[in-house]
């Protein structure tokens, strides 16, 4: 059945989302704490164990890859709803700030990602550098 | 003409899918004929959707871009933070944890790492631009983190609102820019593999851009960039009023 699939997903998604909710009030922040990544964590967890085979095979599996290939054009959809005229009515302060950000976080993409990457990856490295 | 506004209206999701389905469409024509497959069509498609989205908000004052206009209220439920979140949850399926493990201690070195940098950057240029009040110092640079994290850390310092605004215009640029941006530099940055995607999901943070700007790259990356993404507000929110506001004030 197709809705096992979209139920584990909910499911995941909802206890990724609570758990989230618990670690800000903990840390004393007005943000929900990594909820979707907590939930990720879960249905990465559930399709690799033996217990919900049965919610993650077959039929049920095309559950969850339908809403897994709905992701571009959601995403399409956020696109269209930014505030877009708030961003550039933020003049030129906000444009260095944002633009400078994302330079310099680019920047360390290279940098960061050959922490503890183990020697035998050298290929990628070549290929990243 | 009012019959069609009731059935759009009454039928706002479902007119959502029709649309966006024939933006990708044409954008996939687009990438295929005029780029010649050299820009990705989701790159497109996001690109357009970001257009529209500026004409939206000019044509209707509303701060949600398209989905202001009566006919396409249905994309701000489609492009909304509980559709995306599902979504992305969705494309962790078939993840393996191996990958994950690979690249654990990087990603969460580049969530600190993102939050401080995008911070100090974003307060640098506030106090270029002659600010010295710590409080409003603070949360222009926690805007340059995102747009949840400036306003957040501002309520919490008790900035004035315009300032507030000024973080989230800073917020929402960072994030169009790494939509649009992420699919041009992802070959020098070397974002191609699962790993390097953990570690710019936490340099960037911003979900929407870093959402957005992996799937116009290459979709396998997603669910990697994302996991990481998601924790990087939290963690700004959690730096910025306290010990990134601490800093500030005591060298100003």
């Amino acid at each position: 059945m197709i809705v096992y699939g979209v139920a584990l997903l909910s499911a995941c998604l909802i206890l990724g989302m609570l758990i989230g909710e618990v670690l800000g009030i903990a840390l004393g922040v007005q943000a929900n704490v990594g909820g979707v990544g907590i939930a990720m964590l879960f249905l990465v967890l559930a399709s690799n164990s033996e217990k919900f085979k049965s919610m993650v095979d077959g039929v049920s599996g095309t559950g969850i890859q339908f809403w897994s290939a709905m992701y571009i054009p959601i995403v399409v959809a956020m696109a269209a709803r930014q505030n877009v005229v708030a961003a550039f009515e933020g003049g030129m302060l906000a444009v260095w700030a944002g633009v400078l950000a994302v330079t310099a976080s680019f920047a360390l993409v290279p940098v960061i990602s050959r922490i503890g990457r183990p020697k035998a990856d050298t290929d990628q490295n070549e290929e990243s550098s | 003409m009012e019959i069609l506004e009731t059935v759009f209206v009454r039928n706002s999701l479902v007119v959502a899918f029709a649309v966006v389905g024939v933006t990708i469409w044409f954008s996939y024509l687009i990438a295929d004929k005029l780029t010649n497959g050299r820009i990705h069509g989701s790159a497109i498609a996001i690109a357009l959707g970001l257009l529209a989205a500026y004409f939206g908000g000019k044509a209707t004052g509303g701060s949600t871009g398209v989905a202001d206009l009566t006919l396409l209220g249905g994309i701000g439920l489609m492009g909304g933070g509980m559709m995306r979140d599902f979504a992305i949850v969705a494309t962790a399926f078939g993840v393996k944890l191996s990958e994950l493990k690979k690249a654990g201690i990087a990603g969460v070195i580049s969530i600190f790492a993102g939050v401080i940098v995008s911070f100090v950057i974003g307060a640098a240029v506030a106090v270029v631009y002659g600010y010295t009040d710590p409080v409003a110092i603070t949360t222009i640079g926690a805007g340059a983190v995102t747009y949840i994290v400036g306003p957040v850390t501002g309520s919490a310092l008790g900035a004035s609102s315009d300032v507030i605004a000024l973080s989230v215009a800073a917020g929402l640029i960072k994030s169009i820019l790494v939509m649009i941006g992420t699919p041009m530099i992802a070959k020098t940055i070397g974002l191609n593999n699962p790993q390097s995607a953990m570690v710019f999901g936490g340099l960037m943070g911003t979900t929407s851009g870093v959402a957005a700007g992996l799937a116009a790259t290459d979709p396998k990356l997603v669910p990697y960039g994302a996991m990481t993404a998601t924790f990087y507000t939290g963690v700004g929110c959690l730096l910025g009023p306290s010990i990134l506001f601490i800093i500030v004030d005591a060298i100003m």
